[in-house]
C-alpha cells in the first residue's frame, strides 16, 4: 500500500504565484512567513481573481499553516456548494468571528437547524409583512429630521439603519426601542475587528482587537443595561414579550446573550449596510437607471398603495438594479469551509483539514456567464436572459446550494422598501467624485472606505 | 398538452414557502420533511406566468421549469 500524504495530494491542484514577499519588512513580523496571508490582508480581490486566472477553476494559496484551495466556475462551484456539512464544515473555517460572537455561540447553524428557525420565527414568509412595515417605519424615522437639503455619509447612515431593522425584525421591536447611535458605532467596531491576522492567533495583541474586545464588551454593558431595566419592571403580558424576555426567563448571563444578538445581526447587516450604500452609489453613476427606478416607482405609488404591501411584490427595474449591484459588489468576497474528510472535486481528492473556498467576487464576474462582466448592466436580469436564473451556480452574491443566504428575500424587500421611501421624497448626488467611493478590503467584513457622502435634496410637492 | 415540466432540486429547498404563495395549485408543502411537493408536474400553459413568478423568487434557487416539446415555440 502506498502511503500519500496530504501534501501529495495537493500537488495536483495548481498553486497561484506570490506577489507580496511574506518575509518583507512591510508585513508585519506575526504574519512574516505565511504565505499568502499578508496579501489577502492587503489585497484579497487581486489574490482571488489571480487564483482563478493562473490557475483556472481549481486553485491554492497558503494562510499559514493552512492550505486554501479556491474553486470557480459553475461545475467546481455545484461541487462545493452542495457538500454536505460533514464533509464540509463552515463553523471552523472562519476564526475571525470566534471572539465577536463569544465562546459557546455557534457561527451558523446546520440546514436542517436553519430549517427549523425558518419554520418558528422570523424568517417565514408569512412574516414578511410585519417586517415590511417596521422596515417602512424605521426608514421613515431616519429620514424625518432631514429637513429640505443636506448631506450624508453612506456608512454610517446605512449601518445605523440597519441595526435598528435587524434588531426589530430579528429580536423584537420592544428590544430595538432601546438602542440608538452607541449600539451602531460599537458593532461596527466589532466588525471593523476581523483582520485576517485571525487566521494565525484571533487574539493577537493588535489595536482593531483590542478595539475589537472593547467594543464587545460596551455591547454587553449596555445589554447588561437593558436586562436590568426589565428585570426592575417585573414580567409583562404574553404578548408583549420578545426574545430578550425570553432569554432573561432562561436566566442567560448578558454575556451570552450579547453573544447571541451579535450572532443573529451579523449576517444581516453589513451585508444589507453595504449592499444599499453600493445601489445608491451605482443608480448616481448611472443617471438613466436611476430615472427609470424613479419612474417605475413613481408609478408604482401614484395610487396611493403602501410601501409595506410593494415591498413584498415585483419592482422589476429596481430589482434589476439591486441584483446588478449584488454581482458586482458581493458583501462577502470569499465563502470558505474546512474539509472534514477527503472531498473529490474536479477529478482530485482534497485531504480532509484543507480549507476549501469559493468566491462570490471572482464568479460572478465570469465573463463567459457575464458578458461584459466588469459593466453595470440591470438588463441582464431581464427575459430571456436572466443571468441570475441561468447561472445558478456562478451567480452567487448571497452564496449558493444548502447554506444560500436564508435571508435572501428579507433583504431584497428591505432594499425595495429602503429606495421606495427614499427616491420618493428625495433627490440625491454625489458629494465627492463617483470613482473615489471604493470598499476597504483590509478586513475580512468588507465596508465602504469613508468618506462616502451624498447630498440630498426634498423633490418638488413631497 | 402542455410542453412545461416543472422540477424541485430538494437538496437546495429552505423550506420558504414562497411559491405556494405564488401557485398554489402547483406547489404544496411536505410538513414532515419541510420541503415543497410539485403537485402538478406538468401545469396547463395558462398556469405559466404564475409558476415563472414562483421560479424567480424562490430565495432557494431550487424550482425550474423545463420546457420540452414546446421549446422551439417558447424561445423568442
Amino acid at each position: 500500500m502506498s502511503t500519500t500524504t496530504p501534501q501529495d495530494l495537493l500537488a495536483d491542484v495548481p498553486e497561484v504565484s506570490t506577489v507580496l514577499d511574506d518575509q518583507s519588512p512591510e508585513v508585519p513580523e506575526i504574519i512574516r512567513g505565511t504565505g499568502h496571508l499578508p496579501e489577502m490582508r492587503v489585497d484579497p480581490i487581486g489574490l482571488f481573481h489571480r487564483v482563478r486566472e493562473e490557475c483556472g477553476d481549481i486553485g491554492r494559496f497558503r494562510l499559514a499553516d493552512k492550505d486554501v484551495v479556491l474553486v470557480t466556475g459553475a461545475e467546481a462551484n455545484e461541487a462545493f456548494f452542495r457538500a454536505p456539512d460533514s464533509t464540509l464544515d463552515q463553523a471552523a473555517a472562519y476564526p475571525f468571528m470566534t471572539p465577536i460572537f463569544g465562546q459557546g455561540v455557534v457561527f451558523d447553524a446546520s440546514p436542517e437547524e436553519r430549517q427549523q428557525m425558518l419554520k418558528n420565527q422570523a424568517l417565514r414568509g408569512d412574516m414578511m409583512r410585519g417586517h415590511a412595515q417596521t422596515i417602512e417605519a424605521e426608514i421613515r424615522r431616519m429620514v424625518a429630521d432631514w429637513g429640505d437639503e443636506g448631506e450624508i455619509d453612506l456608512l454610517d447612515f446605512f449601518a445605523e439603519l440597519t441595526i435598528y431593522t435587524t434588531s426589530a425584525c430579528l429580536i423584537g421591536k420592544p428590544f430595538r426601542e432601546e438602542l440608538d447611535v452607541r449600539f451602531a458605532q460599537l458593532y461596527h467596531e466589532l466588525e471593523h475587528g476581523t483582520d485576517a491576522i485571525a487566521y494565525v492567533d484571533a487574539y493577537a495583541d493588535i489595536d482593531s482587537f483590542r478595539r475589537r474586545d472593547a467594543a464587545r464588551e460596551g455591547l454587553v454593558a449596555l445589554v447588561q443595561g437593558i436586562i436590568d431595566r426589565r428585570v426592575e419592571r417585573g414580567p409583562v403580558p404574553r404578548e408583549e414579550r420578545d426574545l430578550l424576555d425570553v432569554l432573561i426567563s432562561l436566566e442567560m448571563s448578558a454575556d451570552y446573550v450579547t453573544g447571541i444578538f451579535i450572532s443573529m445581526m451579523f449576517a444581516g447587516h453589513h451585508t444589507s449596510s453595504g449592499t444599499a450604500s453600493w445601489a445608491m452609489i451605482e443608480l448616481l453613476r448611472h443617471p438613466d437607471v436611476m430615472a427609470q427606478v424613479v419612474a417605475e416607482l413613481d408609478d408604482l405609488y401614484s395610487d396611493g398603495s403602501e410601501v409595506s404591501f410593494q415591498a413584498l411584490r415585483s419592482i422589476p427595474v429596481l430589482e434589476s438594479a439591486l441584483k446588478e449591484t449584488l454581482r458586482l459588489h458581493p458583501p462577502l468576497v470569499i465563502l470558505m469551509r474546512l474539509a472534514q474528510e477527503d472531498f473529490e472535486l474536479l477529478g482530485r481528492t482534497i485531504p480532509a483539514g484543507t480549507v476549501v473556498a469559493s468566491s462570490p467576487r471572482v464568479s460572478n464576474r465570469i465573463e463567459e456567464d457575464f458578458p461584459k462582466a466588469d459593466a453595470f448592466d440591470p438588463g441582464r436580469y431581464l427575459d430571456p436572459r436572466q443571468e441570475d436564473l441561468q447561472n445558478r451556480w456562478t451567480w452567487i452574491p448571497f452564496g449558493a446550494g444548502r447554506h444560500r443566504c436564508v435571508g435572501n428575500a428579507f433583504a431584497m424587500m428591505q432594499m425595495k422598501a429602503i429606495f421606495s421611501v427614499v427616491l420618493r421624497d428625495f433627490e440625491f448626488e454625489a458629494a465627492q467624485p463617483l470613482d473615489s467611493y471604493r470598499d476597504d478590503f483590509t478586513k475580512m467584513v468588507i465596508q465602504l472606505e469613508q468618506p462616502c457622502r451624498v447630498r440630498y435634496r426634498r423633490r418638488p410637492g413631497r | 398538452m402542455s410542453g412545461m415540466r416543472v422540477v424541485a432540486d430538494l437538496d437546495l429547498c429552505q423550506g420558504h414557502q414562497l411559491c405556494q404563495g405564488e401557485a398554489p395549485d402547483v406547489f404544496g408543502f411536505d410538513e414532515d420533511a419541510d420541503v415543497v411537493v410539485v403537485l402538478e408536474k406538468h401545469p396547463d400553459e395558462a398556469r405559466r406566468a404564475d409558476v415563472t413568478q414562483a421560479v424567480k423568487y424562490c430565495p432557494a434557487f431550487a424550482l425550474t421549469i423545463e420546457d420540452g416539446a414546446t421549446e422551439e415555440e417558447d424561445r423568442p
